[in-house]
């Protein structure tokens, strides 16, 4: 126990590595305490992810269509504010549109509901979308087997894998009653949900209209979709367009997506039942990480107090505890992702689409580091006004 | 900080000069006076005891005299600098600089090992974390723990962690040492290394060394017994009168 100041011949440094292994011993060291403290992380994180993730496919689900058109302008009945409506106008303002300088393509477009018969004989309601075979606008997208282009046959539909139970058909050929009407399965496609319980069925454009009113004639149109010359922007042909024709509104497919995504979402509630949920997701989320770290520093606050009588600043504690929420939300995280992946794999074949994009996954890296360093900085409010005299008491 | 352990000039040896020290506690709308009065001299290279009954005020004036809890009134000066008037933000520096503790529960970190529970003093410090390591595993011989320097508190008896308590408080080389009942939870044979240990600091390094204790069969180690009750200071004797008027007592 030398008497030679010891501080005479070091140089105080910055760099506290035993403060950073104090913050990682403190967490690994009680293996129980960091399982519990990883859960509650790790639950919060899904839970947050699957509210989300759920509001996203849900909004995603409801302008599916409108998304994949490949249009630049959506031409609806005047009134119509989103798509499931189903209205329809004349033929002739197709051919207006046509007639319009800086159009490059337009394409008839119906949706509608229709009773479908299933070959056991039940009966489900769908939603007809009819489209012109080998178009570029409006066609089903990720075709699993078969064509697009076999709605050009007689008769041809192309329906989701999802719905195969639902409609009782699960082979290319399977043939059913639609409105009455033959038809048969030409095709299927993977993936293309519908936001009501009527799942989507492709047809031609001509036969969705025997398939949904037998009294209708080929005049009747549901949407026209635009696509504008490269010389002219979508936003100047929607300008023209409107000099044009009457008793019609005209929007940009973002436009169009956005306004029925809102009706879906927001008008009728069910968007915002999935969004409170949501947000009490994150409200819960917060408050079980913010539980979890708060209760794993109070399990330390003894120690806190003895750094604190050692002579640690606040500056010091701040450091060991916000190193500590750092680990803690980084191996929360990586254990959440994969979960919320193989939760995320399987909605793909359920019911309810869960989506997580890229920006989701980055964003809830920085939400739970977000989160861990806030809880720790409200433990750190009362490590910081520890009484360092609490030492003392055996 | 290196001071040469002279107060306002004077040739003495006190680190520690306590005057008219108060200490009170605010319950509810009642006050409890913990300290009244209290006047204090400590000398380096003394071990000084303080005993009394249980609420006399011990712990209290350790903690005031350690800087961990601030007088209601008086004055305290450490080192020659008047610890009242500084800013509470200074009193870390003043812990960190003059005084090592030693605590009744050993307050050691279960996630550390021992030297790094030494080296973490240092780390407080600023110290790096190889020369904290040296110097921490250098203490950790000198208090007769080499062979556990890798082993965590969970593997030691309670006498070998206090001995790692006592390596930690002099990590950073201070001139006082504040002890709370560091014999307490331990066996007599424990006890009595602790203790011996502490007195070689007070006398061998000139330390100056302040140990709460309940314990009579360390009387005969202190060079300065005070007594508290209730608050105040009712005597003070040198540890060969304590042990002669316990031993006079008990024949009586």
């Amino acid at each position: 126990m030398s008497d030679v100041s010891f501080f005479r011949d070091v140089r105080i440094r910055k760099w506290k590595a035993i403060m950073g292994l104090l913050a990682r011993r403190n967490l690994f060291h009680d293996k129980v305490r960091f399982a519990v403290t990883l859960t509650g992380i790790v639950f919060a994180l899904v839970l947050i992810i699957i509210q989300f993730g759920l509001f996203l496919g849900f909004t995603t689900t409801t302008s599916n269509n409108i998304d994949h058109s490949k249009a630049d302008l959506w031409i609806v009945f005047h009134g119509v504010g989103y798509f499931d409506t189903g209205r329809t106008f004349s033929e002739r303002k197709f051919y207006q549109v046509l007639a319009t300088p800086g159009v490059e393509e337009a394409e008839k477009y119906m949706q509608a509901f229709a009773r479908w018969k299933r070959p056991d004989g039940r009966v489900e309601n769908i939603q007809i979308i009819g489209v012109r075979p080998g178009s570029e606008l409006g066609q089903p997208w990720n075709v699993a087997s078969g064509s697009a282009a076999a709605l050009k046959e007689e008769d041809a539909i192309l329906v989701d894998e999802l719905y195969r139970e639902k409609l009782g058909v699960w082979n290319i050929g399977d043939r059913v009653e639609i409105g009455g009407h033959r038809a048969r399965v030409a095709g299927f496609t993977r993936g293309i949900r519908s936001f009501t319980t009527s799942p989507f069925v492709y047809a031609s454009f001509k036969n969705s209209l025997d398939y949904t009113n037998p009294t209708s004639n080929e005049e009747d149109v549901g949407y026209i979709l635009v696509k504008a010359a490269p010389s002219i922007s979508p936003g100047e042909l929607k300008k023209r367009l409107g000099e044009r024709l009457s008793d019609v509104d005209i929007y940009t497919t973002a436009q169009f997506s956005r306004k029925t995504r809102f009706y879906w979402m927001f008008t009728t509630g069910a968007g915002l039942a999935v969004l409170t949920a949501a947000l009490m997701g994150l409200v819960v989320g917060v408050a079980v990480v913010a539980q979890t770290i708060y209760a794993a520093t109070m399990d330390h606050i003894r120690e806190y107090g003895t750094l604190k009588a050692m002579g640690a600043t606040n500056r010091y504690l701040y450091r060991v505890l916000i190193e500590q929420a750092v680990w803690s939300a980084v191996l929360g995280y990586a254990l959440a992702m994969m979960v919320a992946h193989f939760i995320v794999t399987a909605s793909e074949k359920g019911g309810a689409l869960i989506l997580m994009p890229l920006e989701m996954k980055f964003g809830m890296f920085f939400l739970a580091i977000l989160m861990c360093v806030t809880a720790a900085l409200v433990s750190i409010n009362k490590v910081t006004r520890i009484d360092p005299a609490m030492v003392f008491r055996g | 900080m290196k001071r040469d352990f002279q107060m306002n000039g004077k040739a003495d040896n006190a680190v520690i000069r306590a005057a008219g020290i108060t200490k009170i506690y605010r319950e509810g709308a009642a006050d409890l006076r913990a300290l009244s009065d209290v006047d204090l001299e400590i000398r380096a290279g003394e071990l000084t005891l303080l005993m009394g009954p249980s609420g006399s005020g011990k712990t209290t004036l350790l903690s005031i005299l350690g800087c961990i809890l601030r007088a209601s009134g008086g004055t305290l000066e450490l080192l020659g600098e008047s610890v009242e008037k500084l800013p509470r933000s200074e009193l870390p520096r003043i812990r960190r600089e003059a005084i090592g503790f030693v605590f009744q529960g050993f307050n050691l970190f279960p996630a550390l090992t021992t030297v790094e529970n030494v080296a973490l003093a240092l780390d407080v410090r600023g110290v790096r974390r190889s020369e904290a390591e040296a110097r921490a595993a250098e203490l950790i011989r000198e208090v007769g723990l080499v062979e556990k320097g890798k082993s965590y508190p969970a593997d030691l008896s309670g006498g070998q962690k206090q001995r790692v308590a006592i390596a930690r408080a002099l990590a950073g080389n201070p001139p006082i040492v504040l002890a709370d009942e560091p014999t307490a939870a331990l066996d007599s044979t424990s006890g009595k290394n602790v203790i011996e240990l502490l007195r070689r600091l007070a006398h061998e390094h000139g330390r100056a060394v302040v140990m709460v204790t309940h314990d009579p069969r360390v009387l005969s180690y202190g060079d300065r017994i005070i007594h508290l009750e209730d608050g105040r200071i009712v005597g003070e004797e040198s540890g060969r009168e304590a042990v002669e008027m316990t031993a006079a007592a008990a024949m009586a």
